[in-house]
């Protein structure tokens, strides 16, 4: 009942357009009244330079900051003001707490928000194996399970238009619901930014800043935290091998996609084909990634973040394990007779990967795009302050 | 036995036992804090104060020896000693690249700060991150530190160190640095120092205390009365700051600062004003208002600015009181409210027409008032008015221990063979009063590395003639 309610208020708070202060956004207002006076942190991202332009932090202007906020601690471990300092500034721990809270009130449909709350490591398993355990069994049903009868042709199993009419809808409603999320994200955040429009040097900015992770350099290059004051690179790189391992896997998807098509070349493809080149080096590559990535958050400072959003973290970070893990196995167990069961857990995860995206971490990289390009935009306008010196 | 062994854990002391260690010397660190806490003052500061010839990475055109030297002179008035300021103002020429080696990143003066841009190498991240940096340079290289081990007392015989006692421990050593701090935190000596004034009142008791509450300067006051060691400063000189009267008791740090003093007046308990706020641009004042408060009854003062200040100055870490007429102001401020009406009206008044602005010296001042307001004087007369309260902050003490240029503690101005000095504990030799931006770390860094590698060279000295025996 109690949830009930809280959805239905939230509802009615988005209805009304407003997004509102919170507790969460009240000590980051508290936390950057403080690192305004200080300002020893300037050179290290985009937030502290955001931060000068400003003297009150209204709500927007947090959701856009927070927003901006890689996590990367090097706030936290320079900071005077850092617990046990009676000030207890620990901003990138008060900025994920209110990046939590954008992505549950940004999302699409608006009641789905309460679903980042609840989408942790067990859920994203739960789907996975569910969804791997329903095409087992239709498998099973109809006797192809288990054995050579596919010769390796995973469209004798599953045909490529019922797959088609699996994912197809899938992939835009997720595509929809993060594009409809981040449209109000902007409308939030753009009056609160100059309101001036993006141009293309804009885009391109934002664009190179996060196709290099550029505020994971620490600003001197020596990358960002992860278990203490020692800068580390390690995470920059895991976020790389994930990233453009998963990208690599998607443009293989999407050219098999064109060769299907465009040219009736079926599936499946091997070496030295181009869609298996991309697919193998992008599943080898995510699969390091993500190993990586959890080794590291496993590792992570415990002052770092918002430690109620680790189950969503890693929920994301082992769908994407599994789903280079099993589609690697799908290959290389193309030849066996598991070749059914093991097609039923890929097509599973991957499945459960798409499903749980507008709802879970993978909107991070989406939002933080936005706050990014938004960054580029009020960065080129003159500054409304003249402080002078101090 | 080690062979250095450095007390105190802050900039100057990690600098000692870099070097150190970098002679080829086995190091040990003694911090009083503990490891949460660690490195002094130095986790407040944000730059280094630096002579080049020429634009350097993150410094603007030049800064030559002779006009460091000759800000020095003017912010001393005298009060320095011009060998030890030369040797740090050459040595801040070229100690960067050695720091940058243990991990120190430096960044372009930060916002609101481009008066520094020529003079002074900004931390990036500040001092938090430079003593993160040399703590993790120091672990790497092998010197081994303890935290929370304040000493309480140093055996010396005939002027030379022999062992420090840590609780019922007794740490010896081949030669030993002091680098520990001033007695800035401890609040007696303070008193102490500062006395009763004309009123009755022990003005320190209203001192706020910028930085750690670690430096007590036990140490410091074994040395002078139980050793008898050789001083130079005057208790009373100290780094002086009006900062906000909220600030927490210790580790206030910069963010504490209020910096509308120039665009508005400044009034004491009694509702009157004391001294010129717009004498000169605020980043050359700052440091005297501190004293300036210091004198007033209560040892509080009201910074008082309207609402055509905001938006003018670095903003303060809290908000300021706020009415909408300058009689509820005075109540709020619990100031007496004719006394305050006639001050400010006085001032008003007195105000001329000019071409305000606060980037530069501008021709808005007073007439026939007292005391003047020579620039950037305009009537406060537009609602909302905005009140600070300040207080007197201390960032350090300049009572220390004299010294040369080996670093050598001085007893009966005899050097000692294995006995130095840096940082805080020495800063009266170059600083005896005032102060300017930057320059506690630039003598803290060229002490600290002149002492460990003097302190280095006696022990292993030593080492060789036991070697030899």
């Amino acid at each position: 009942m109690q949830q009930l309610e809280t959805l239905i208020e939230d509802a009615k708070q988005l209805a009304s357009g407003a997004l509102g202060a919170s507790q969460a956004t009240d000590e980051v207002a508290r936390q950057l009244a403080i690192c305004n006076a200080c300002r020893y942190c300037e050179g290290f991202c985009a937030v502290f330079p955001a931060m000068t332009r400003r003297l009150e932090f209204k709500p927007a202007d947090i959701h856009y900051m927070a927003n901006l906020c890689h996590n990367c601690g090097a706030c936290l471990h320079a900071c005077q003001y850092a617990p046990p300092h009676e000030f207890a500034v620990n901003v990138p721990q008060a900025m994920a707490a209110v990046r939590g809270e954008t992505y549950v009130s940004y999302a699409w449909p608006s009641a789905m928000g309460q679903l980042y709350k609840r989408n942790g490591l067990t859920v994203a398993l739960a789907l996975a194996f569910g969804l791997a355990l329903f095409l087992v069994l239709a498998l099973a049903s109809n006797g192809t399970l288990w054995g050579g009868h596919a010769q390796g042709n995973f469209y004798k199993l599953f045909p490529h238009n019922f797959l088609v009419l699996m994912f197809a809808p899938v992939f835009l409603w997720m595509a929809l619901a993060l594009a409809v999320g981040v449209m109000r994200f902007m409308r939030d955040v753009s009056p609160t930014t100059t309101a001036v429009r993006a141009e293309v040097r804009d885009a391109v900015e934002a664009t190179h800043n996060v196709m290099t992770l550029k505020y994971l350099d620490g600003g001197h290059g020596e990358g960002c935290h992860n278990e203490d004051d020692a800068y580390t690179l390690s995470r920059r790189r895991a976020h790389h091998l994930t990233f453009y391992g998963f990208m690599l896997c998607f443009a293989a998807t999407s050219l098999a996609t064109i060769y299907h098509y465009a040219f009736g070349w079926e599936a499946p493809y091997d070496l030295p084909s181009v869609p298996k080149l991309l697919g193998v080096l992008g599943g080898v590559s995510l699969l390091l990634g993500s190993a990586g990535l959890f080794r590291l958050k496993w590792s992570r400072h415990p002052q770092h973040g918002d430690a109620s959003q680790k189950p969503m973290d890693y929920g994301f970070i082992a769908l994407l394990f599994l789903t280079s893990a099993t589609g690697l196995a799908l290959w290389l167990g193309r030849g066996s007779d598991a070749l059914a069961l093991l097609l039923a857990l890929h097509l599973g995860v991957v499945m459960a990967l798409f499903l749980t995206m507008p709802y879970g971490k993978f909107a991070h990289g989406i939002f933080r795009s936005a706050a990014l390009l938004r960054f580029a935009v009020e960065k080129r306008q003159p500054s409304t302050l003249a402080l002078g010196d101090e | 036995m080690v062979d250095v062994l450095v007390i105190g854990g802050g900039n100057a002391a990690l600098c000692a036992a870099l070097t150190a260690r970098e002679a080829g010397a086995s190091v040990m660190v003694l911090e009083a804090a503990p490891k949460l806490w660690r490195g002094g003052n130095s986790a407040h500061t944000r730059n280094l104060r630096c002579m080049h010839e020429a634009p350097q990475d993150v410094l603007v055109d030049a800064y030559p020896e002779e006009e460091f030297w000759q800000d020095l002179l003017k912010v001393t008035g005298g009060l320095t000693n011009e060998k030890l300021a030369r040797l740090v103002i050459r040595d801040s020429s070229v100690c960067r690249p050695w720091m940058r080696s243990h991990g120190v990143h430096f960044q372009p003066s930060l916002s609101g700060a481009l008066h520094t841009a020529r003079t002074n190498a900004f931390f990036m991240g500040g001092g938090k991150a430079l003593i993160n940096a040399y703590y993790r340079s120091a672990e790497r290289l092998g010197i081994k530190i303890r935290y929370e081990s304040p000493v309480e007392r140093l055996e010396i015989h005939n002027g030379q160190f022999m062992a420090a006692h840590v609780g019922n421990e007794r740490i010896t050593a081949r030669s030993c640095v002091l680098a520990a701090g001033g007695f800035e935190s401890n609040r007696d000596w303070l008193r102490e120092a500062w006395g009763v004034n004309e009123r009755g009142e022990s003005p320190s008791d209203n001192f706020l205390i910028r930085g750690t509450r670690f430096n007590q300067g036990l140490l410091l006051r074994h040395l002078l009365q139980d050793h008898g060691a050789d001083a130079i400063g005057d208790p009373t000189q100290a780094h002086m700051v009006a900062i906000d009267a909220r600030a927490p008791l210790y580790d206030g740090g910069i963010c504490t600062r209020i910096d509308c003093v120039s665009l508005g007046v400044v009034v004491n308990s009694e509702a009157k004003r004391f001294y010129d706020e717009g004498e000169d641009f605020w980043p050359k004042r700052y440091a005297i208002w501190g004293r300036l408060v210091a004198q007033q009854p209560g040892q509080i003062g009201y910074s008082i600015i309207d609402a055509k200040a905001i938006g003018r100055f670095m903003p303060p870490v809290f908000p300021g009181v706020k009415a909408d007429t300058l009689p509820d102001l005075a109540r709020q401020l619990g100031l007496d409210e004719s006394t305050f009406m006639q001050t400010l009206n006085d001032y008003n008044q007195a105000c001329r027409p000019g071409t305000f602005d606060h980037t530069a010296l501008d021709d808005c001042h007073t007439e026939g008032v007292s005391p003047a307001k020579t620039h950037w004087a305009r009537p406060i007369d537009t609602a909302p008015f905005y009140a600070y309260a300040l207080r007197p902050g201390v960032t350090f003490t300049y009572l220390g221990l004299k010294t040369d240029e080996t670093a050598a503690v001085r007893f009966a101005d005899v050097p000692s063979p294995n006995l130095y000095v840096a940082g805080e504990m020495m800063a009266g030799n170059v600083l005896g009063k005032g102060y300017t931006a930057g320059v506690g770390m630039s003598i803290g860094t060229t002490f600290g590395r002149l002492a460990g590698a003097e302190a280095a060279r006696a022990a292993l000295k030593q080492g060789e003639h036991h070697a030899a025996a």
